[in-house]
């Protein structure tokens, strides 16, 4: 089955990538390292870590290594702030040579306390680069005596870059996160923490306000747009509300080892899965008073959004997706929400999908799509042209990749310019869709060299 | 409130906040992509090298290439031998690149790779190549990962076979592709023959052909490379991004560099055209006279609109010493230089250009934006010229920024069209009044507001 995909693989790759046929064969190998030499889209454990945790706005998140790592983080989430903007700022050791041999400790703790006297923030986070896990600065000891010193709270994230891949980052990120709660068991308030939103062009703010008409209250939003001391209540929450699975069901599951609180695994992304969500949530936490007011929030919202979707269902039917995301839940409401917009989606892909989601992902892709784990451009472009595919999904790597095809583009990363989640979303989502794809500037493209 | 910069001076001598710099692999992997058929490849972690590629997609809004070693934690302990070797096995069997640009990063520089005996036992095809440079991030900044890739083009590449080839070449330095187009449009209408490398037009900022090219057509030919050692002379644009590698040809092969000021403003591209015209013997043609007289007669008509105007220059130190420059002699007055690149020759520099203005302004190499944004504080400007990580400075001072240098993350098509020779002048001086004038009307009360300016 394999060797029926057209497209030149590299031979260690070739386990990485199936078809979906109707035998039901073929498993897609996943969650290992990039091969050496390809040319892989995939991110580092300090990446994972530090995307993770950077939207909390009040904390200061210095960077110990050469400058590279904290330039290239600088800002570039889109996370939105309600309030403090501390987290927008790049803080970075900025190791030279002289601390490559002699260690970095002593920069790195003048750093913590030059930035604490000034800003006294409610906690430093400290990364470690690449270079720290070669040259051994001890920064869990640097930050204890940064703690004592100063009596606030300085947590080290053990992020290494080669010491795994960006899931491992996502496991220290949580980590740190754990450490910030504390030990202690909190009294129960009513309410669930959202785990795995990171406020991108303000999603959470919708999913809150669905909630908060349901009668649910937040308690903590882990992270987009959460403050310290939001964090540090997390341990009271009845029940944790994983969006993000890829990054967050470590911390979930270890908030339920600790603190007993149970969890439940969501996707606010299309109407079916936003629905089924806030169904579940409300099922969970809720009393009958909630659950009508679920019943009544969602028929509202659904309705006022497919008016708005029918358009779009209109123009954008029978056009060809192709999906390259960070994790597979993405992808899996990805497909349903193209499925929605009567569209077929011939190719999906993620960056860091586990095998449970390869296992959905198979079972809901359309007949014959093309399903790859941690792909590079050679192979994204071989199957999008070899489906057919209209447009791409993707991030940052991907949009030019796309573009220089001639097919249109939608941004469902960290550079997403308007809410894609909940009922709104939904329709902004077929919104960017239909403007990509129905651009004049296809037309153009497709003309190429005619000039008369 | 993005104003996170308090006005009292901090004193700092361990933390960086906002830098003005980054890390030298992705100037290596820029100054590789300016090759034709060259896939840069990075050996480290495959976190550096998603991060290159980001920031230069982000840049130049066109696809970047580069392949990674994909360090675990064993190649961190015992070295990152075998995974270069299996890198290029694999990178010429599927990519088929002509040729591999090997760069290091931070870790496998501290790990102490011997990158040249791992190329030397690597299986590199019957005609194809690999070069390498290295580029430690904790030394100098990306313009320096430019200039030691460039130095490694010439190291590995550059032979004088004792054929002169009459070709002048061409270092342009850390600019944009559009730069690097009207270098070498000047050049031709010169009628000099010249070799540019590298050379990232056609490649960086390949036109749309509905068909995705792995290796655009652009980039300077290995031959070409092969051949600069053959040259008469080599001219450097910039002493940070260029001028080592003119310097190790001349080494090499004997033939003479000469550095020049990136080519900004009136001045530096008057230099540049002299030095070649010395040097070739041609003439310039009427076609650049008419552009230079259409500077100066814009010059002369709109220099009220910024003449005094209290100008902050930041980015990478070639750029910036030829935009204080170029900007003195508008009669702007730079207040503030500043560039993340370590280099006391930079201070030196644009220190003697204010000074011989009359100027009395703040100059500093290794800075970082919190430091230009505390200046700003004590004593503002009208005017931020460079990056575009100005703009959180412009917004909490309200002061116009004029984008201009690397990165440019937030506009587009200022990688298409040049800030060098005579017409990048004037699109300078265009974006400058501009900036200035379109905040002079916004300021205006409703009777002020004027209809010709
Ligand atoms: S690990 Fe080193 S080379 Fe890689 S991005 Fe960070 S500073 Fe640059």
């Amino acid at each position: 089955m394999k060797s029926n995909l057209p497209v030149d693989i590299l031979d260690d790759r070739k386990d990485f990538v199936c078809c979906k046929s109707g035998k039901g064969d073929g498993k897609v190998k996943c969650d290992s390292d990039s091969v050496a030499g390809s040319v892989s889209q995939r991110a580092c454990v300090y990446c994972g870590a530090r995307v993770v945790l950077n939207p909390i706005t009040d904390a200061v998140h210095i960077v110990h290594g050469p400058i590279g790592c904290a330039s290239y983080t600088w800002d570039i989430r889109g996370s939105l702030s309600s309030g403090p903007e501390t987290y927008r700022n790049s803080f970075s050791t900025d190791l030279r040579e002289q601390d490559v041999i002699f260690g970095g400790e002593k920069k790195l703790a003048g750093a913590i306390d030059e930035i604490i006297v000034k800003y006294s923030p409610k906690v430093v986070f400290v990364y470690s680069t690449c270079i720290v896990g070669v040259i051994g600065d001890d920064i869990e000891a640097v930050c204890k005596s940064a703690e004592k010193k100063h009596s606030i709270r300085v947590i080290p994230i053990q992020s290494t870059g080669f010491a795994g891949n960006k899931s491992q980052g996502y496991k220290a990120a949580c980590n740190a996160l754990l450490r910030l709660m504390g030990e202690s068991i909190q009294p129960k308030v009513t309410g669930i923490n959202f785990l795995g939103d990171f406020n991108l062009a303000g999603e959470i703010w919708i999913v809150e306000e669905y909630l908060k008409k349901c009668g649910i209250n937040i308690i903590t939003k882990i992270t987009g747009d959460s403050r310290v001391e939001e964090i540090m209540k997390a341990p009271s929450a009845e029940l944790n509300v994983v969006q993000c699975a890829g990054s967050m069901t470590y911390l979930a599951k270890e908030m339920d080892k600790r603190f007993g609180i149970p969890f439940v695994k969501v996707s606010f992304y299309g109407l079916e899965d936003t629905k089924t969500s806030i169904m579940q949530i409300a099922k969970a936490v809720g009393d009958k008073q909630v659950l009508e007011k679920a019943v009544e929030l969602i028929m509202d919202e659904e309705y006022k959004a497919s008016l708005m979707l029918e358009q779009y269902r209109q123009r954008l039917k029978g056009k060809r997706a192709a999906i390259y995301v960070g994790g597979g839940f993405k992808a899996i409401s990805l497909i349903k929400q193209f499925a929605d917009l009567g569209m077929k989606t011939v190719m999906v892909g993620t960056q860091t999908g586990k095998a449970e989601e390869y296992e959905i992902i198979r079972s809901i892709a359309d007949e014959g799509a093309v399903i790859l784990d941690d792909s590079n451009p050679a192979e994204l472009e071989g199957f999008i042209k070899q489906k057919g595919a209209d447009i791409l999904v993707g991030g940052v790597k991907e949009r030019p990749l796309a573009y220089k095809l001639g097919i249109a583009f939608c941004d469902h990363n960290h550079e997403r310019k308007h809410p894609l989640c909940g009922f709104e979303g939904a329709v902004n989502f077929a919104k960017e869709v239909d403007m990509s794809i129905n651009s004049p500037i296809w037309k153009f493209v497709k003309d190429e060299n005619k000039c008369l | 409130m993005l104003d996170f910069t308090p006005k009292e001076y901090v004193d700092r001598s361990a933390l960086v906040i906002n830098p003005a710099k980054t890390c030298q692999p992705v100037g290596a992997m820029y100054a590789a992509l300016g090759i034709h058929k060259c896939l840069p490849h990075s050996h480290g972690s495959q976190g550096c090298c998603a991060y290159h590629r980001k920031f230069l997609t982000r840049n130049f809004r066109d696809p970047v290439m580069a392949s990674t070693s994909s360090f675990t934690e064993g190649a961190a302990v015992f070295g990152g031998g075998t995974n270069l070797k299996t890198a290029i096995r694999n990178i010429f069997s599927i990519y088929d690149p002509d040729i591999v640009a090997v760069h290091t990063t931070c870790l496998s520089e501290t790990i102490g790779d011997d990158i040249p005996t791992f190329v030397m036992e690597a299986k590199v095809p019957e005609g194809k190549v690999v070069i390498h440079a290295n580029t430690p991030s904790y030394v100098g900044s990306h313009v320096t990962g430019f200039s030691n890739m460039v130095k490694g083009m010439v190291k590995y590449l550059a032979q004088n076979s004792k054929t002169p080839n009459g070709k002048v070449n061409i270092i342009p330095g850390f600019i944009n592709p559009g730069d690097m187009r009207e270098i070498k449009r000047i050049l031709k209408a010169m009628g000099i023959e010249f070799i540019m490398f590298p050379d990232t037009s056609g490649v960086l900022d390949a036109p749309m052909t509905g068909k995705y090219d792995m290796y655009p057509s652009g980039g300077t030919k290995i031959q070409d490379l092969i051949d600069s050692g053959n040259s008469k002379e080599t001219i450097a644009f910039g002493s940070f991004a260029s001028a080592d590698g003119a310097f190790e040809l001349e080494k090499k092969c004997k033939v003479p560099a000469k550095v020049l000021k990136t080519p900004i403003g009136i001045t530096a591209t008057d230099e540049f055209l002299m030095a070649v015209s010395r040097l070739t013997g041609k003439e310039i043609p009427q076609e650049l006279e008419e552009e230079r007289g259409q500077v100066v007669d814009i010059m002369v008509d709109c220099h009220y609109h910024y003449h005094g105007k209290k100008v902050a220059i930041f980015g990478d130190p070639d750029v910036v010493a030829a935009l204080t420059e170029f900007t003195l002699s508008m009669g702007m007055i730079p207040k503030y230089v500043l560039t993340g690149t370590p280099g006391e020759a930079f201070e030196r520099e644009v220190r003697g250009m204010l000074s011989e203005a009359g100027v009395d302004g703040k100059v500093k190499s290794a800075g970082d934006l919190f430091t230009l944004h505390q200046w700003i504080k004590e004593e503002p400007v009208d005017l931020l010229l460079g990056t575009t990580y100005g703009k959180y400075i412009s917004k909490a001072e309200d002061i116009p920024l004029v984008r201009i240098g690397f990165p440019v993350l937030d506009r587009s098509v200022h990688s298409y069209l040049p800030i060098t020779g005579y017409k990048g002048a004037m699109r300078i001086i265009e974006m400058i009044s501009n900036a200035l004038l379109d905040r002079q009307d916004r300021d205006a009360a409703d009777e002020d507001l004027e209809l010709i300016l």
